[in-house]
């Protein structure tokens, strides 16, 4: 199959494309919530990403909260945004870092002011940014705008024959072709984790790695009080015939095909070594890895699931493929690409990955994934540990 | 290719995955070997279910158990070729 050179994005002002055109409104904490979601109630076109955090926290944590917000804010997918916090500084913080992409982007506190003035002075801009960004049209734009993110979930068996290995045959395809790519889940490679210590680039790649990956082990090592049965695998990953965690990182790891990692990042940290694939430091759980290549810069998710994980996110698209005839059949409003003619071999990875490029370019488009079209927006941040 | 009831991702392994419904005790079923494309067959001895594994041959207490020809755990009870590998004969290594 011949691969579309462009796709239709939105042009930013930094010169990044979104696949998507929010307007978002976003609360600093979690008790700036109500007030968010007031203002994505008066005003169509904004939608509020409410949260559980932002308060007390500090060091690394607090750092990571920051990157989040502010990676959420700068990520091409959104058009302007509007913060909104308890406290005038922290805000600032925020919007000045998003402020740097040129996008619009205004922020509001609400202490001294309580949340009914404050949301009516916030829809007040929020009306201005809804109208403003409904007159942005999508263009013609390069295939190595694409920026795209992957991490399977409720994964079996079948992920790890097929529906995996098809992302890997998509990046395998797309990544000769300039686009940024990147995987995650630190802890679900354990058991493959030499395996994929030798994907790294150049030395120093495959050394972040190996720390990076310990570093997580140790601590699951430390808190753990069984053997994760239930955790890691899930009860979902057994009931669905998988039974150990290095089966499941052998099947997680096949979504990176023949590629090689240019880098390790923090998590929710922007790639900046250009095009080709990386590594995420992030957790498992899909919506908080999802939230974090989300604050990465990523425009586009693609999500294998075996036993039919249903997560969204509110900014990023998420592409759902399987390729368990059963998933395909019971949950079919959940998934935008079936590969489960591989495991009766009516269909081979090569038209599989041709099919999940089509799939991709659509959404990229404008196609609604079939999470959008359900409303799931899981925005989960990730916290490091308790708050002060 | 229509008709086969169990892959296996490399000739080192000693597990197979059902990729149909479920294939039945006494079953014989066909078995393709994605890395090489070979074929071969093997007799079920229980149930098992869509994505659950069968021993392609016989396993002791402390067998690694090999699928895409790498280590995923031990067997910790005894398992005949033809039956059902999971969560009660085999465990992690890890955690």
């Amino acid at each position: 199959m011949e691969i579309p050179k462009t796709f239709l994005g939105y042009k930013r002002e930094d010169g990044r494309t979104g696949t998507r055109n929010h307007v978002i409104i976003l609360p600093v904490d979690d008790i700036s919530n109500a007030c968010a979601e007031a203002v994505a109630n008066n005003i169509k076109g904004t939608i509020a990403l409410p949260h559980s955090y932002g308060r007390l926290q500090f060091g690394a944590d607090l750092e990571l909260h920051f990157r989040t917000m502010i990676g959420t804010g700068k990520n091409p997918n959104v058009a302007a945004v509007i913060v909104i916090g308890i406290e005038p500084k922290w805000t600032k913080r925020i919007v000045d870092a998003i402020a740097t992409t040129g996008k619009p982007v205004e922020g509001y506190s609400i202490e001294g002011v309580g949340d009914i003035d404050t949301i009516a002075r916030v829809s007040k801009k929020a009306q201005e940014f809804s109208i403003w960004a409904s007159e942005k049209q999508r263009e013609e734009r390069p295939i190595s705008d694409l920026w795209i993110s992957v991490k399977c979930g409720e994964s079996d068996t079948t992920s790890g024959l097929a529906s995996n290995p098809t992302v890997g045959n998509l990046m395998d395809k797309l990544e000769p072709l300039g686009v940024h790519l990147c995987f995650g889940e630190t802890s679900e490679l354990t058991g493959a984790e030499t395996v994929c210590e030798k994907r790294g680039k150049t030395p120093e790649a495959q050394e972040k790695f190996r720390k990076t990956w310990s570093s997580y082990n140790d601590f699951i090592l430390k808190e753990a009080t069984d053997d994760l049965s239930e955790s890691q695998p899930t009860a979902g990953n057994i009931a669905g015939g998988l039974t150990t965690i290095e089966e499941k990182a052998f099947g997680n790891f096949q979504k990176i095909g023949g590629c090689k990692f240019i880098d390790v990042l923090e998590p929710a940290e922007e790639p900046i070594k250009g095009p080709g694939l990386y590594f995420m430091d992030t957790s498992s759980a899909a919506a908080e890895c999802v939230t974090l290549q989300a604050a990465g810069g990523f425009n586009l998710h693609l999500f294998p699931t075996g036993q039919g994980n249903i997560i969204g996110n509110p900014i990023e698209p998420v592409v759902k493929l399987t390729a368990n005839p059963l998933t395909a059949r019971t949950m079919s409003e959940h998934i935008d690409v079936d590969v489960s003619k591989i495991l009766s071999r009516e269909m081979n990875l090569d038209e599989a990955g041709d099919e999940l490029i089509k799939a991709t370019i659509r959404v990229a488009n404008g196609r609604l994934t079939c999470a959008e079209a359900l409303g799931h927006r899981e925005f989960v941040m990730t916290k490091l540990y308790r708050s002060a | 290719m229509a008709g086969t009831d169990i892959i296996i991702h490399d000739e080192k392994d000693n597990v197979g995955v059902v990729v149909i419904e479920k294939i039945t005790p006494k079953q014989d079923c066909d078995c393709w070997i994605m890395e090489n494309d070979k074929s071969v067959k093997i007799q079920s001895m229980d149930e098992i279910p869509l994505g659950h594994k069968i021993a392609m041959t016989d396993l002791n207490e402390g067998d690694t158990i090999l699928k895409y020809g790498h280590d995923i755990g031990k067997v910790v009870k005894s398992i005949k070729k033809g039956e059902h590998v999971h969560v009660h004969n085999v465990k992690t290594k890890k955690w």
